[in-house]
């Protein structure tokens, strides 16, 4: 016990290149393979049970995509159209932008390779490190939208601090209206999201994407590049005695079944 | 304890951390998934006693923290004061009970709820009380009570039981 309590202190006050994350470095190294080789045993029994899962809900689940192909075949074309206006006008005016997501980015895949236990911290260990090039504070997405950022980094593992983490913040718009806040943990449960501090006078709606902001202020940025989507508006409220309104958000990852993940790397560092 | 249990414990325990961290973890119903690793732990405990309870406690939560690069010493914490209270209850009152691995996994999940709840409190992070107390800690405790048999029986199976002291028929008041 008083062993565990040394360990806890030290941790905490070793510095991020101190002794104990040197040896911690060494013991997740050492135990990598074992990890890789776990998951490697695991895969087909999750893939078994999604598979399961899925065909519950598969034929309504079917009807919902089909309207929803539909809406975005319509809106695919309006972009296209937005898009090339858009680059038009930039050339134009030669606009200077912060890095966009997902063109200034290059992603590495990396596999998912161990969760804490407990209730306590909402996080994913990778299997990508330093040496492929991660470092603390790069943004993490799957193809669905944003998953987290990286905290903790080994040279062959590193830590993502999901959305869904007490701790975690991410600053979003509403991609229709453009209305800021900050997407926050929801208290009541871990499949939802909130998206905070938004004004009483901002419009936001039922079925709104919402996306990271990747703001630039006083030569301060985002940690995420701009349009991540991370969910959509499922519910709006408000009431007298609060200052913002209560946005509730169903967040495109599922958080409970990542089996790989894409780290943003900067273009730039890599070069 | 034999050098061979030693290590047949130590395999146990560690394949149980890898299981947790790679796959348990992940198992999400009802807000709450099952802690394979405490409920080994607590096992090793009843078996073994208190000390090698806390010892292989220690061991597991340092393999997961390692795994998880999450802050060395708390899951290691955790563990080493369930394995050395199943221990103690197992030396004492629970010896030779049949559903002591039932009560000892039902008191201890909670008690491990509570006292991780706290200590990440204390370590001054943001931890929400109504999810860690109440619904993850309800389906944990439905999970790991589901485990605590047939787990009992396989870390029984593969560590073995120690040699235990006949306890005193009498109690002897000491002046």
């Amino acid at each position: 016990m008083l062993l565990s309590l040394v360990l806890v202190t030290l941790s905490f006050r070793s510095s991020d290149d101190g002794p104990l994350t040197g040896v911690q470095s060494a013991g997740s190294s050492v135990l990598r393979p074992f990890a890789v080789g776990f998951e490697r045993v695991a895969q087909p029994f999750r893939d078994a049970y999604g598979w399961a899962d899925s065909l519950l809900g598969a034929r309504s689940e079917a009807e919902e995509l089909r309207a929803e192909v539909r809406e975005l075949r319509q809106r695919a074309i309006q972009s296209e159209f937005a898009l090339q206006e858009n680059d038009y006008l930039r050339r134009l005016l030669e606009y200077l932008d912060g890095p966009r997501f997902p063109a200034d980015f290059d992603p590495i895949a990396a596999e998912v390779i161990g969760r804490p236990a407990g209730a306590f911290t909402q996080a994913i260990v990778v299997a990508a490190g330093s040496s492929d090039g991660v470092r603390v504070n790069d943004p993490v997405v799957t193809a669905d939208g944003l998953v987290g950022l990286v905290t903790r980094v080994t040279p062959r593992t590193a830590r993502v601090q999901l959305l869904t983490d007490e701790e975690a913040a991410v600053s979003a718009v509403d991609l229709r209206t453009s209305a800021p806040g900050i997407v926050r943990h929801s208290r009541g449960t871990r499949a939802t999201l909130v998206l905070d501090r938004v004004r009483k006078q901002d419009v936001i709606r039922v079925r709104d994407e919402i996306v990271t902001a990747g703001w630039r202020a006083s030569g301060l940025s985002s940690l995420y590049p701009k349009g991540i989507p991370i969910g959509k508006v499922t519910s709006v409220g408000q009431t007298d005695t609060d200052l913002f309104q209560q946005v509730q958000i169903d967040p495109y990852v599922d958080f409970g079944s990542l089996d790989a993940v894409l780290v943003l790397v900067p273009t730039e560092r890599r070069r | 304890m034999s050098a061979g249990t030693v290590l047949r414990a130590s395999a146990v325990v560690f394949v149980a951390a890898m299981l947790q961290t790679v796959i348990v973890s992940s198992l999400v119903v009802g807000g709450g998934a099952p802690d394979l690793l405490l409920v080994v732990v607590i096992s090793v405990g009843l078996i073994r006693g208190s000390v090698p309870g806390a010892v292989f406690g220690f061991f597991g939560g340092v393999v997961v923290d390692l795994v998880t690069l999450d802050t060395l010493g708390i899951t290691s914490l955790v563990l080493t004061l369930a394995g050395f209270w199943a221990g103690r209850y197992g030396e004492t009152t629970g010896r030779d009970r049949r559903f002591a691995p039932l009560a000892a996994v039902g008191a201890i999940t909670v008690l491990a709820s509570l006292f991780g709840f706290v200590l990440h409190y204390m370590l001054g992070e943001e931890v929400v009380a109504r999810h860690a107390l109440v619904t993850a800690l309800l389906a944990a405790l439905a999970w790991n009570l589901a485990l605590a048999l047939p787990v009992h029986a396989l870390v029984r199976g593969t560590v073995g039981e120690g040699a235990r002291a006949e306890p005193s028929p009498e109690v002897e008041v000491l002046v």
